[in-house]
């Protein structure tokens, strides 16, 4: 049976290889935190880590992601624990309408995994495939940053 | 007090982990997937819809006009538009059938058995073909609406000017882009009646609509939001199509139906910003006061009559800008065109006039050799004016403090110095400024007729819960209505709650638009929960407040229900479209620096200052999220967001090609809340939402003026239009 | 659809020289996934080539550098070891954002051959060779020489591009890499340009201004000769119209950056 870890978790993947793996996660799995708002890999909503890789999930195939591991934002913290950039995003306003949110916090997450201490110019580059509407990125900008100093 | 402080919001936790159940995250047992099959050409007749032989139709449902019903009316301001397109189509992408099966892969097999011939008529596009029709799309001569407003003696006014200035100014269209595409769920009760829940912002509108389509009352049409992904005026009316079809399905099938809009059928079938051409005429004196102002409006409004004749309105109200003048004449129309319906978009017709006004104002001063910003503060409203309508500005006018704010932090006079002198290199630098207000709240009258109902609810434990039909779509109604109500009752935030907005839940409040909520649907809430809280404490007047409340709850429910209404001094006259236009407005400075590369045209925004007086900040970092977001919406607008259309069909219908910012786009920007506390507003408050749609469109193209020593004045500044100025 | 996985170059290639129509290889995906969700397509072959580690290999020796077909452009960015071609992690850095950077690959890029390809441009100023294997072996194509016209390459169809080689630049060398597009990240280029000299050499490349990625002959000439290279740009390209801008425009700004070029190498 064809496997993947999934936040931490292996499980057994049914869906047919070319199935988007969005659809896997979303549907089979119920992760339905990872979110379409586009399909075609522009506005970064789907994006989970691929081996710590953010991808947009719209964009990858299941048949790709077996025997790899992946992240969505259900496995950076949950409601009794959130993570530093989970609990700055709320307290520095960098979610509104909170659809963008669960894959810009993927794509901070992947950064400060890399960088602990980014600059402004490398935060803007590093969620600059996270397209959001709301906030004007300023108030995403200050959480990511405030994440990195606690 | 909560009230100034910003507790973290309510939504938050559920946004962070995912958890946040938006429509396409639920699902209902037995559920199918709904689709719409649409006209392919802007105008023409339905010769024949055709239902390929070869294809199982046992398996799936289609719905067409003849199944609706009720009326084949889409319910809002006029009876022109269909739920479905019947014998005639009058813009491309306008919907005829409908289609629902068990799967996805089946009813994409289904939607391609469906032929729809349509007898192609000659389309009118544009606003001069809609000015000079050969055959009206509307009415007798194909204008939805007309206002005028007269002040003063226009001609003597122009007799005494020094100089007449003149100048014409166009917009262009504007896709919303919420992140989260439109979508809705439909199921029939086992008592025959509707419900639907999905992503909207007027839970009321689409209850209407559906009373309509269906012939039933309120009791078999309830309308659930869920958790909604952004609306910026979208999901204003559109839901309500989405509504009746997602019903038509459910209804005809058996099944509970979803549709989703995916992001292109989003992108060519929902509504736009109102494009828009301003001409202006004034006069002035040598040292920049205005003496006299006429303005011709002219807004396309797409096929449909829809919102238009409330956005020509609000644009009609704002032409004249932020600026005094004594004669004033405005007179404004929207016309028709076979383009989708355009309609709300955050800002209402405000943004597309104040473009106008403040690019003349930059002209004003090029002509008469002064400084932009000393001109507009000249001309500023201040507290005491008389605007065009004859509203005398009686309190909280915080122009002057707007713009003081911005131009100290931002350093703008001696930026401005700096560079007006000559530029060495590739790149040029430039910084401009907009002063421009928003009337907050509905129009005139329009709250009056609303009659917005809150009501307040003390529950076992002593919590508060409030119960308004106002929807939270991002902006944080939810935490600001859970603070003032929490404020005003004197009580812990965490005892209030907000009841999910369900219209068998919650009572009308009116819309969730025109910068009211805060102001005066949250007015209202605070009300009903002060009124709960000395209800409680008259009771017990002697216990702490949790067992004060179940004495109080012992001998009764405890409830208040409040409906808004207006302070006395508030007088409208619609037929001469003059008085109190607005309860109150709201005021700003933006001033914006950008870069702009000589080899390319492209425009950095090095920085955007906005000093935006609000009244008060409830939550002041929800509040500078909204003019942050706002104002960037408005750049998008200047810079790289452009509907390119052929032959009435959309070329760019994907985010790949309809260009809004990234964050590597978007400019750092430095806000400063001015509060002029307005008396008719909970804790001062006035409107917030739509205000930064307005001023940062022309703040960029007043710094691109200054960079390049060009003067655009249309809508919008890609480079390649850009090039066209600056080449001439 | 029939999906398959081959784990070696031989598997590959023998699935390749097997009968029946050519198959669509992909390795991000970024492209092809994006056109299946537009308009899906009716059944066909896939061969996925994110499982073959012998084409994400990148190496150096005294010749050049050897980039693998499915090195990614992330991979290009962080690899210390393309420094000495520093237009190839400019451009990486342009392409899409980091989620597209972490899914394409260089040999996905230039085997979609799109007229805005945006490493295409680098790699025909660097000189790049494309290397094609195939069960009847190995080949190299001058990159100049692999695109015969809108996304129609030289390759059989029993080839796939298993790496791209690029000669060690020259001491000195002067490089330019400038794209322009509909904005600062996740943007399909309006103009792309990339320029190499060096002594004698001087090697153009320009995206967005013709079927394919252009080499522009008469401007290489003119930057050598000394005559009016933007003059001679009118003679290599026609730009065209299309929903991200204007030919105008194109025209506009690939004469400003071929004269930002000519000055760089005049030392202006």
């Amino acid at each position: 049976m064809a496997k993947m870890t999934v936040n931490g978790q292996e499980v057994t993947v049914s869906a047919p290889p070319m199935t988007r793996l969005i659809d896997v996660l979303r549907e089979q799995m119920l992760l339905t935190g990872t979110k379409e708002g586009c399909g075609e890999g522009e506005c970064g909503s789907c994006t989970v880590l691929l081996d710590g890789e953010p991808v947009n999930s719209c964009l990858v195939l299941v048949g790709q992601a077996i025997d790899r591991q992946v992240t969505t934002v259900e496995g950076l913290g949950n409601a009794e624990r959130l993570s530093p950039l989970q609990a700055c995003f709320i307290s520095e306003g960098g979610a509104q309408c909170g659809i963008c949110t669960p894959g810009m916090l993927v794509s901070a997450h992947a950064l400060l995994e890399r960088k602990p201490h980014p600059t402004d110019d490398e935060i803007r580059e590093a969620i600059a495939g996270n397209l959001c509407r709301c906030t004007g990125y300023q108030r995403i900008v200050n959480a990511i940053r405030k994440a990195a100093s606690v | 007090m909560t009230v100034g402080q910003s507790p973290p919001r309510v939504d938050g936790v559920a946004k962070v982990v995912g958890s946040a159940r938006y429509v396409d995250d639920l699902t209902k047992p037995g559920m199918w997937h709904g689709a719409t099959v649409r006209s392919p050409l802007p105008a023409g007749r339905i010769r024949s819809i055709t239902f390929d032989p070869a294809f199982d139709w046992s398996k799936v449902v289609t719905v067409t006009a003849q199944d609706i019903p009720g009326d084949n009316v889409v319910q809002l301001i006029e009876d022109d538009q269909p739920v479905l397109a019947d014998g005639v189509v009058r813009h491309a992408y306008e919907p005829i059938v409908l289609v629902a099966a068990p799967d996805r892969e089946l009813l994409a097999a289904a939607v391609k058995a469906i032929d729809i011939v349509i007898d192609h008529e000659t389309p009118i596009l544009t606003i001069a073909e809609a000015l000079n029709p050969p055959k009206p799309i509307f009415g007798p001569d194909n204008v939805f609406k007309r206002y005028t407003i007269k002040r003063g003696d226009l001609a003597a006014g122009f007799a005494a000017a020094d100089r007449i200035i003149e100048g014409t100014y166009t917009v262009h269209h504007q896709e919303h882009v919420y992140i989260e595409p439109q979508g809705i769920i439909a199921w029939v009760d086992a008592d025959g009646g509707i419900t639907v829940e999905g992503s909207l912002q007027c839970p009321y509108y689409v209850q209407k609509a559906l009373k309509r389509a269906f012939h039933v009352d309120e009791h078999q049409a309830r309308v659930i939001q869920t958790v909604t992904g952004g609306g910026f005026g979208g999901k204003e009316d559109y839901p309500s199509i989405i509504a009746c079809h997602a019903a038509l399905l459910a209804k005809k099938s058996g099944h509970p139906v979803k549709i989703i809009y995916g992001r292109q059928e989003d992108i060519e079938a929902t509504t736009k910003r109102h494009p828009a051409t301003m001409t202006y005429r004034t006069g002035v004196m040598n040292d920049g006061t205005l003496v006299a102002l006429e303005c011709d409006v002219t807004m396309d409004g797409g096929a449909y009559a829809t919102l238009t004749s409330v956005v020509l309105s609000r644009g009609t109200l704002h032409a004249s800008g932020a600026y005094r003048c004594p004669n004033v004449e405005i007179r404004s129309r929207a016309v028709a065109t076979n383009t989708p319906p355009n309609g709300a978009f955050r800002g209402f017709g405000a943004p597309q006039t104040i473009w106008g006004i403040e690019r003349h104002m930059d002209r004003i001063a090029r002509e008469l050799g002064l400084d932009p910003l000393a001109v507009r503060q000249k001309n500023l409203y201040q507290l005491g004016d008389t605007t065009a309508t004859g509203q005398i500005l009686k309190e909280s006018v915080g122009s002057q403090a707007c713009v003081e704010e911005a131009t100290t932090a931002s350093d703008y006079w001696a930026k401005r110095s700096l560079y007006g002198k000559p530029q060495q290199g590739r790149k040029r630098r430039g910084i401009g400024v907009s002063t421009f207000f928003h009337g907050a709240g509905f129009t005139g009258s329009g709250e009056a007729r609303l009659k917005g109902k809150v009501q307040v609810d003390l529950a076992p434990g002593g919590r508060l819960i409030v119960r308004s039909g106002s929807t939270d779509m991002g902006q944080g109604q939810e935490m600001v209505f859970i603070q003032m109500a929490a404020d005003a009752a004197g009580i812990p935030l965490e005892l209030v709650s907000v009841q999910p907005v369900d219209t068998g839940e919650v009572p009308d409040s009116g819309p969730t638009v025109a910068s009211r909520t805060t102001m005066i649907v949250g007015g209202i809430t605070a009300k009903a929960a002060a009124k709960v809280a000395a209800r409680v404490r008259e009771i017990a007047p002697d216990l702490p407040w949790d067992q004060a409340a179940a004495k109080a709850l012992a001998q009764g429910a405890v409830s208040e229900l409040i409906q808004y209404v207006p302070e006395g001094h508030n007088q409208w006259d619609d037929d001469t479209y003059s008085g109190d236009a607005y309860p109150c407005f709201s005021w700003a400075c933006d001033v914006a620096e950008v870069e702009v590369d000589l080899d390319t045209l492209e425009v950095t925004v090095l920085n955007v200052w906005a000093a935006q007086d609000i009244g008060k900040a409830i939550h002041p970092v929800m509040c500078a999220g909204q003019i942050e977001g706002g104002t960037l919406q408005a750049i998008g607008w200047a810079l790289c967001e452009d509907v390119v259309w052929k032959d009435g069909r959309i070329a760019n219908n994907r985010i790949t090609n309809y260009i809004i910012p990234t964050a590597l786009d978007a400019p750092p920007f430095h806000t400063i809340l001015v509060e002029e506390p307005f008396s008719g507003g909970p804790f001062g408050a006035k409107g917030v939402g739509e205000m930064p749609m307005d001023g940062g469109a022309p703040a960029v193209a007043a710094a691109i003026e200054q960079a390049l020593g060009v003067c655009p004045d249309s809508l919008p500044l890609t480079p390649e239009k850009l090039m066209e100025v600056y080449r001439g | 659809m029939i999906f398959s996985q081959p784990q070696s170059l031989t598997a590959l290639f023998d699935e390749l020289a097997s009968a029946g129509d050519r198959p669509v290889l992909i390795a991000g995906g970024t492209d092809w996934i994006v056109e299946q969700h537009l308009k899906p397509t009716a059944a066909q072959r896939v061969l996925d080539l994110s499982r073959l580690a012998e084409l994400r290999t990148l190496s150096v020796d005294g010749e050049g550098l050897r980039i693998g077909a499915g090195v990614t452009y992330r991979q290009l960015i962080e690899d210390e070891r393309t420094r000495p071609w520093p237009m190839l992690a400019e451009m990486a850095k342009l392409v899409g954002a980091w989620q597209i950077q972490a899914r394409g690959t260089l040999g996905g890029n230039v085997a979609t051959g799109s007229p805005a390809g945006d490493s295409l441009p680098v790699l025909m100023a660097y000189g790049a060779q494309v290397e094609l294997g195939s069960v009847r072996g190995t080949r190299l194509v001058p990159f100049e020489a692999f695109y015969v016209g809108y996304r129609r390459t030289v390759m059989a169809a029993d080839e796939a591009i298993t790496a791209i080689w690029l000669p060690t630049p020259a001491a000195g060398a002067v490089t330019q890499y400038r794209k322009v597009g509909t904005r600062r990240a996740q943007a399909i280029s309006k103009v792309a340009f990339a320029g190499y000299a060096a002594g004698e050499t001087i090697r153009l490349g320009m995206a967005s201004v013709g079927p394919t990625v252009m080499t522009l002959p008469h401007t290489t000439a003119a930057l050598k000769n000394g005559s009016d290279p933007v003059a001679a740009l009118h003679e290599d390209i026609t730009p065209l119209d299309d929903v991200r801008s204007t030919a105008t425009y194109r025209m506009f700004v690939a004469e400003n950056l071929v004269r930002a070029f000519a000055d760089a190498l005049a030392g202006r």
